[in-house]
Order: structure tokens, then C-alpha cells, then sequence
């Protein structure tokens, strides 16, 4: 014991046949408390994750604590490091999509989708990118801006101890996601995009199953809106939790839905727009409370503004076209076409390079197996992900392979904001700041 | 065919004559390749062996660059000058290619760059979208550059700074204090480049675990595969696999 | 109606084996450890279409103190290594742990400097997972061979003999490379 013995508020001992014997007596409760801020000189330090339920994904938080007050909040990353980028610098150009697809691994299309503008614009292309292949890019974009934001919401959720909205938001996930397989084969890291165009036209019956989901998704969405938007322990958790001003989001480089929380509305699709968005009709939400809670209800309407784009995408998509460049040194010769066997070239392919013309199937070997070659320089392509500004930056040495890829990862950018959004507030806001900026992991580390 | 350079570098004065000069004498080169199918194991009976071609990226360009290139390249220069800084002396060289600007800007006056492209009204870059590591291992005494995209939402626009560091001395000057922002960009640089931004707060290891050796992403550092073995046969690890050049 | 409506006279003769076995598969507390793509799978495995709660599964335990199988979800990074190795001895016996999806397993298309190739490196693993990622119907089928083989587990000596067996065969067994035939 450190307080001396004449304090009222120790237990003072004596010695008796059974041992020592301590008598405990009240004391001043001031006293008490000051005296245990004077021996309090140690930081308590608290170390959440890297694997915690309510992180967010590996992610370690290094909190300073004062009972329940956090004073100082650091990061710990780099626990999912899975060398992607120097991975890609070993694999043709057309390959890069398949790692890529893996960096944020809830928004598989818009790595892609970055990752392919890069590499057309070094291959100077940008121009020649067929306007079906570009509507079906914007589709499945927004598509997965859904999927991604439902993510967000449910797992946000979760991690506030809600379990129903984490049940809801993956229930309406599995619905987009059958779609992505209906379309690309796989419910996640798709490598449906690639240089040039994508790798094949929508299957048959698509558009109909598209027309499906959108409806079915108009009639879900709402729901959110009724269990969490009023909802009085919702809001009194996130509402002026995580508070991040403009000129906060601006020196931290926040882009996305924290960026426009903070009332600012940039959105690249409007402001540096690609794949032709400006020739699409929506608004891009913003709030003014610069907290959780305005970020949570920016989600919800983004949703909207997207099932919007791809209701006007499947307008365009009625009118059949070309998904791939035009030019054959770029362009894989073979149509994807499913066999007996499975997935497989077409049979007409198929008779034509083994039967009429040789040259043809040397072009096509040589296409699969060396890939075609992107002129030495470099090139930066950003879109605007779920989570704000992603970009990628494409360095080649006139060779097959990347000679650079990196990617700006708007979580990885946006999770730095981190400590400016906790520090000075409750443990439990951690949790809720946290998740309000939506960091994936998989993203961050790359 | 002969082990001469066949579309070499201008300035070489071994280079044949009749040999016409590269379209671009300023352009960096970055690499002379050798061969075509990245074989040098003697392995090569193709006949491409004797290929030396001279990689370079695109070189510095003259005006008119075109659009709003020549409008931010005027307001640059003319902020530098008030600031009694020759524009010369910080702007190494301007590149035009692909419709991005590129301004490849001497390391000393980075700082001072990066705080007139932020504070400048007619410029106003604010956002700044993190450093980007580059590692030329064949261009001699420029081996790392570091590479940064700033944005202006003022005027929607986006341009490029590129700075270079030798191998022998790698270090850059820190851009946290103007963008903070890159604190953790210039982190994970260092961490997989080796540069040194000077003036970090905190310049330590990111991505890898602390006590790891090495910059992993640098060309001289393996890609660190290993060799998959099956059923009586050994595929080797990726960057060990013959491959096109 | 189960089982108990068909018994002759209320009594039913199993082994203690048996019996132990069946109730540690009947409800084995997964620990989260999602780490990447395929930690999503695993979160949609839990969710309502697929409904892990039906195998009596849906109880995934923060801590490790109170969890008996790891579900190792996603890449290992040589960080995380050592993370994973502490969370895996934080867990009682007995354990289990499955390797859920093709970089968990043999690293898979990272096989680079960052990846752990394979986590049975560091730990000890019952079912491997392919895919990438695995689908959620894939993870229940790896759960429920894993109720399966541990329906089968031994206690005492028994469960010495069979891992004393369990390592001779290992040992015979011809390492790959040495494999000739078909690749199948």
C-alpha cells in the first residue's frame, strides 16, 4: 500500500493467534480519488485486435487510456501485407486484374476498374474502350458500391452489438452477389474486367435477373431506413461520434463519405468523371454533421443514387454491342463459351485455329501466354470507390509485365483519420469511428 | 546480329552511324534489354539473343503543353520566381505524356514546391494522394523516385511531381508538414523503397513486421516465392520462371 | 421425434468415446479469425441464407479462452504469424483448426515474401479448404467433415495409438516430389 497508515482511508493490521488481521474503514471519497490520481502517473495502455471482433478485420488499435476516456489513439497495420503489388510486377499485364481484384476485397470492381484505366490510358486506348463494355464497368460498379456499403452497414452494426441489421444487410448482399455470378462466374474477386474491355458479354437472362434485383433491392433498402435511421440507440451512438471537420478531412486526405459528411461534395464521378458517368443522371448526398451518423444516412443515399445508374444502365445495355477493343494485338481472340466440359473457347474458336489457320493459333498463343506490350511510362487513374478517391498508379518499361503498380487505397488514406476522430472521447466510440470510415483491411495492407 | 545498340541512345558515341538519333535525346532511360525471352542461362537458341533495345521513359517536353498544362506551368513558375526561386533550379523537367503533366522537381526544393502548388489561389492542389515509390535500378544516380499525385478540387484538376534520389543517398524531404496526409504514404514508402523523407515525425516501419531486413519492393529485392513441388515434378517460384522480357 | 421415442426400455449403450465425441461436435464454438476475402465468406456463412446456427455453430466467440475451433479465414502474413500462433495457444483443448480457402493453405497465388506459405506452418491443421474464396456451402461441408472426424476422435490411450499411427504413415508416406503418376 502506498497511502501511509495514518490515512483514514487504509485499512489499518494487527496481529492476532489466527494472523494478521485488517480492518477496513470508509474513508473521504475526494480523498480517495485524489489520491489515486496522484499515484496514477502510468498510461494504461490498450491494445485492441490485430484480431478483434470489433476491428474492422486485422487491424490493431494502440489506445492510451484514462479510465474510460481515450487520450491517445495510434494504428497498427500491416498484418494482411500480402505483396500484391510486387506480386503483380512477376505476371502479364492482363493477369494484373486477377491480383488486383484481391487489394479491397469488397470492392473487387473498382480495383479492377482502376487498374484497367491505368493500363489503357498507357496503352493509349482510353478512347477506343467500346461504350457497352464501359456501361457494363458502370453497372457492376454501382452494383458493388451496394454490396460494399451493405457491408459497411451491417458489420457496422454488428460491431455496435445489432445483430438484426447485420442479418438484413448480408441477406440483401447474397442477392447482389448471385447476380455477380450470374454475370462473371464468381461471387467475389471477379477478374471480370480487363484491359481493354471485360472479359465477356452478359449471359443470357441477365437483364432480366437485373431487372429483378433492382426491384427487389427498391423494396429493401427502405428497411434500413425504418430499423436504424430513427432509431434512438442507434443515433445516440453514432451522432457526434467521430466528428471530422472539412479542414480536418482535407490535411488527413478523408475522400469519400467522410469527405462529404463533412458537407464538401466531391465525388470523382462527377468532378473527374470516367467511364462516362457524366452522361448519367444523380446526385451525389451530402451532410454537414461530420459525424457517424452523417455518414451512416450519405451510405443509405448513395445506395439509392446507385440502384438509379443501374436502372439507366440496363435502359442502355438493351442495345447489343462489343465488350472488348477492337484491336486484335490487345483483345484475346477466343469467345468464352461454356462446353460440355465446362467453361471453354467456342467451338468455333476452336475448329478454326486448329483447322484453317495456324497463324491464328500462334497469335492466340502467343497472346495467352506472353500478353501484349504497354509502351514504356506512366499513368495515373483514379475512380471514386465506396470509400473515396482510389487510384492507381501504373508504371511500364515497354515490357509485358507491370513495371510498377500502386495503388491509393482511399481506407488505407482515410483509416490516418483515425486518431483525430477518437482521441478525447469514450472506448466505445472507438468501435463506432472505426467502423464509420469503413476501412478494409485488405485494402489498407494490399 | 551485332551486340551494338540498335535504336540507342543519341548521346552514346559508340552508336553506328545511319543509326537514326532516338526521337526524344531527354528521355530517361530506365533499362537496356537484352534478348527477348528473359532467358540468360545460355538457353536461348531462338536467335533473339543478340537483342539490346534501350528502354526510356517519355522525355521532357517543350510548350506549348496544351489545355490548362500551360496555365499551372506559368502560375508555378511565376510563384516560384516571387519567391526569389529559380524556376529553373527547381524544375528539372517538365513531361507532357498521356494528357498528365509531370513535373520532375529537384529534391532540395520539394517543400517549397508542394506549398506554393497548395497555397497558390491560381494553383490550390489540396489534396494530396500519397507517394508512390519507384525503383529504376539502372538509372544511374537517379534509382528511386518517389512519385506524387496532387489534386485540385478547386479546379478540378490533377498533376504529377516526381522527384528522384540516388540509391547511395536516399533521402527526399518529408511532405507531412504541407499534406499531412502522407505521414502514413511516406511510411509505407520507406518501409518498401528504403527512402528517407526527411523531416517524417515518425519514419518507421508499416506494412512489414519492425525487425524486418530489407526494402521488399525495391527490383533488387526478391519477389521471395518458392518452388511448388508436385507429384515428381518442381514448378519454380514465380520470379525464377522463364518469362518474355 | 428423435431418437429417445424409439428406445426399448429408456436406456442406450454407446461408448464413452462415442458419446464424448458426439457432444463436442454437436456444438463447437468457432473463434473469429477472419482475415481476409474469405473472412466475408465466413461472415455469410453465419448469416441468414446459409445459417451456420443449423449445426449449432453460430456462436462465434471473441475470445480464444472460450473457443475449440479456428476457422483460419484468409492470407497469413508473416506478421500476423505470430499472432496467429498466440490465439491458437490461447485456446483450450481440445481444438481444431481448418484452413478455410487456398492462400491459408499453401499461400496460394501469393507465394511471395509477405505470405505465409501454408499455416500449417505454424499450427497444426485438421481440414484444408480449397477455392478462392471458398463458397459458403463449401466451409459447412468442411465444418461437417470436421463434426465427423471428430465424432471419431479417440480419448486416452486410445487417441495415443492413433496418433502413434497417425505418425508412422506420415512417415512412410512419400513426400511429394516423389509421387509419380497422374497429376489427380
Amino acid at each position: 500500500m502506498t497511502t501511509p497508515p495514518s490515512s483514514p482511508s487504509s485499512a489499518s493490521a494487527r496481529e492476532t493467534t489466527e494472523g494478521t488481521v485488517y480492518t477496513v474503514t470508509g474513508g473521504d471519497w475526494d480523498e480517495v480519488v485524489q489520491s489515486a490520481a496522484k499515484a496514477d502517473d502510468e498510461r494504461i495502455v490498450v491494445n485492441m485486435g490485430p484480431q478483434h471482433p470489433s476491428t474492422h478485420g486485422v487491424l490493431r488499435l494502440i489506445l492510451e487510456i484514462d479510465g474510460e476516456t481515450v487520450t491517445e489513439a495510434r494504428c497498427g497495420i500491416g498484418y494482411l501485407h500480402t505483396g500484391i503489388e510486387k506480386n503483380l510486377e512477376f505476371r502479364n499485364w492482363t493477369q494484373g486484374t486477377t491480383f488486383v481484384t484481391r487489394m479491397d476485397y469488397l470492392t473487387p470492381f473498382f480495383n479492377e476498374t482502376a487498374y484497367c484505366l491505368g493500363v489503357e490510358k498507357l496503352l493509349g486506348i482510353t478512347e477506343q474502350i467500346p461504350d457497352r463494355a464501359s456501361i457494363i464497368r458502370v453497372m457492376l460498379m454501382e452494383l458493388n458500391r451496394l454490396s460494399s456499403h451493405l457491408v459497411c452497414v451491417a458489420t457496422g452494426g454488428m460491431e455496435l452489438g445489432a445483430t438484426t441489421i447485420m442479418i438484413y444487410g448480408f441477406r440483401d448482399r447474397e442477392l447482389i452477389l448471385d447476380a455477380f455470378e450470374l454475370i462473371t462466374g464468381l461471387r467475389m474477386n471477379h477478374a471480370f474486367i480487363r484491359p481493354g474491355g471485360l472479359a465477356q458479354d452478359l449471359p443470357p437472362g441477365a437483364m432480366d435477373k437485373l431487372g429483378e434485383l433492382l426491384k427487389t433491392m427498391r423494396k429493401n433498402l427502405p428497411e434500413y431506413d425504418k430499423l436504424a435511421t430513427g432509431n434512438p440507440i442507434f443515433k445516440a451512438r453514432m451522432q457526434d461520434v467521430g466528428y471530422l471537420d472539412l479542414t480536418g478531412c482535407m490535411a488527413l486526405g478523408a475522400t469519400g463519405p467522410v469527405l462529404r459528411s463533412a458537407g464538401l461534395p466531391h465525388d470523382l464521378r462527377k468532378t473527374d468523371p470516367y467511364c462516362g458517368y457524366e452522361t448519367y443522371d444523380f446526385e451525389v448526398p451530402t451532410a454537414d454533421t461530420c459525424d457517424s451518423y452523417g455518414r451512416f444516412l450519405i451510405r443509405l443515399e448513395e445506395m439509392r443514387q446507385s440502384l438509379d445508374i443501374v436502372e439507366q444502365c440496363l435502359e442502355r445495355l438493351k442495345k447489343p454491342g462489343e465488350v472488348m477493343v477492337a484491336d486484335k494485338k490487345i483483345a484475346w481472340p477466343a469467345q468464352l463459351a461454356i462446353g460440355a466440359d465446362g467453361l471453354g473457347n467456342s467451338l468455333d474458336h476452336i475448329k478454326k485455329i486448329m483447322g484453317t489457320s495456324m497463324e491464328a493459333l500462334i497469335h492466340h498463343f502467343k497472346l495467352v501466354t506472353e500478353g501484349f506490350r504497354v509502351p514504356a511510362g506512366q499513368a495515373y487513374a483514379a475512380v471514386e470507390s465506396p470509400k473515396g478517391e482510389l487510384g492507381a498508379h501504373v508504371v511500364s518499361d515497354g515490357g509485358t509485365r507491370p513495371y510498377r503498380v500502386h495503388f491509393r487505397d482511399p481506407s488505407f488514406t482515410n483509416l490516418q483519420a483515425m486518431a483525430a476522430m477518437c482521441e478525447g472521447g469514450q472506448i466505445a466510440d472507438v468501435i463506432v469511428a472505426v467502423a464509420s470510415l469503413d476501412p478494409v483491411m485488405g485494402g489498407v495492407d494490399r | 546480329m551485332s551486340d551494338k545498340h540498335v535504336n540507342g541512345n543519341s548521346q552514346d558515341e559508340s552508336a553506328p552511324e545511319g543509326v537514326p538519333a532516338q526521337r526524344d535525346a531527354d528521355g530517361e532511360v530506365i533499362r537496356v534489354r537484352k534478348g527477348m525471352f528473359g532467358a540468360n542461362d545460355g538457353g536461348d537458341t531462338t536467335g533473339y539473343g543478340g537483342l539490346v533495345r534501350t528502354i526510356a521513359l517519355p522525355g521532357a517536353s517543350s510548350r506549348p503543353y496544351g489545355g490548362w498544362f500551360d496555365e499551372v506551368a506559368d502560375e508555378l513558375e511565376g510563384a516560384l520566381e516571387e519567391q526569389d526561386l529559380l524556376p529553373s533550379n527547381a524544375i528539372e523537367k517538365t513531361v507532357v505524356d498521356r494528357g498528365e503533366l509531370t513535373f520532375h522537381i529537384a529534391r532540395a526544393h520539394l517543400l517549397q514546391v508542394a506549398r506554393t502548388l497548395r497555397d497558390d489561389p491560381a494553383l490550390r492542389f489540396e489534396l494530396c494522394t500519397g507517394v508512390s515509390g519507384v525503383h529504376y535500378p539502372e538509372d544511374k544516380g537517379r534509382e528511386l523516385h518517389a512519385v506524387y499525385h496532387l489534386r485540385s478540387l478547386t479546379h478540378g484538376r490533377l498533376i504529377r511531381l516526381e522527384v528522384s534520389a540516388p540509391d547511395a543517398d536516399p533521402h527526399v524531404p518529408s511532405l507531412v508538414a504541407v499534406y499531412p496526409t502522407n505521414d502514413w504514404h511516406e511510411r509505407e514508402a520507406y518501409d518498401f523503397f528504403g527512402l528517407i523523407f526527411d523531416g517524417h515525425p515518425a519514419l518507421t516501419r508499416i506494412m512489414m513486421p519492425d525487425d524486418w531486413q530489407g526494402f521488399p519492393q525495391r527490383k533488387d529485392y526478391p519477389l521471395g516465392g518458392i518452388a511448388v513441388e508436385y507429384k515428381g515434378a518442381q514448378i519454380p517460384a514465380p520470379d525464377q520462371r522463364r518469362s518474355y522480357s | 421425434m428423435g431418437l429417445e421415442e424409439k428406445l426399448p426400455s429408456g436406456f442406450l449403450l454407446t461408448t464413452v468415446e462415442q458419446a464424448a465425441g458426439w457432444v463436442r461436435k454437436s456444438s463447437v464454438f468457432p473463434a473469429t479469425f477472419g482475415l481476409a476475402c474469405c473472412a466475408i465468406e465466413m461472415m455469410t456463412t453465419g448469416a441468414g441464407r446459409y445459417d451456420l446456427a443449423r449445426f449449432g455453430m453460430e456462436v462465434f466467440r471473441g475470445s480464444p479462452r472460450q473457443a475449440d475451433l479456428m476457422i483460419v479465414a484468409g492470407r497469413v502474413s508473416q506478421k500476423m504469424a505470430p499472432v496467429l500462433r498466440q490465439v491458437y495457444d490461447q485456446m483450450p483443448n481440445p481444438k481444431w483448426v481448418i484452413s478455410m480457402g487456398v492462400c491459408a493453405s499453401s499461400g496460394g497465388m501469393f507465394n511471395n515474401y509477405a505470405i505465409v506459405q501454408g499455416v500449417d506452418h505454424i499450427v497444426p491443421v485438421d481440414i484444408y479448404l480449397p477455392g478462392c474464396p471458398p463458397r459458403p456451402e463449401m466451409l459447412i461441408d468442411a465444418i461437417l467433415k470436421l463434426h465427423q472426424k471428430i465424432q471419431g476422435s479417440k480419448l486416452g490411450v486410445n487417441a495415443e495409438e492413433a496418433a502413434r499411427e497417425a505418425e508412422e504413415a506420415a512417415l512412410k508416406a512419400l513426400p511429394a516430389i516423389e509421387m509419380k503418376g497422374l497429376l489427380r
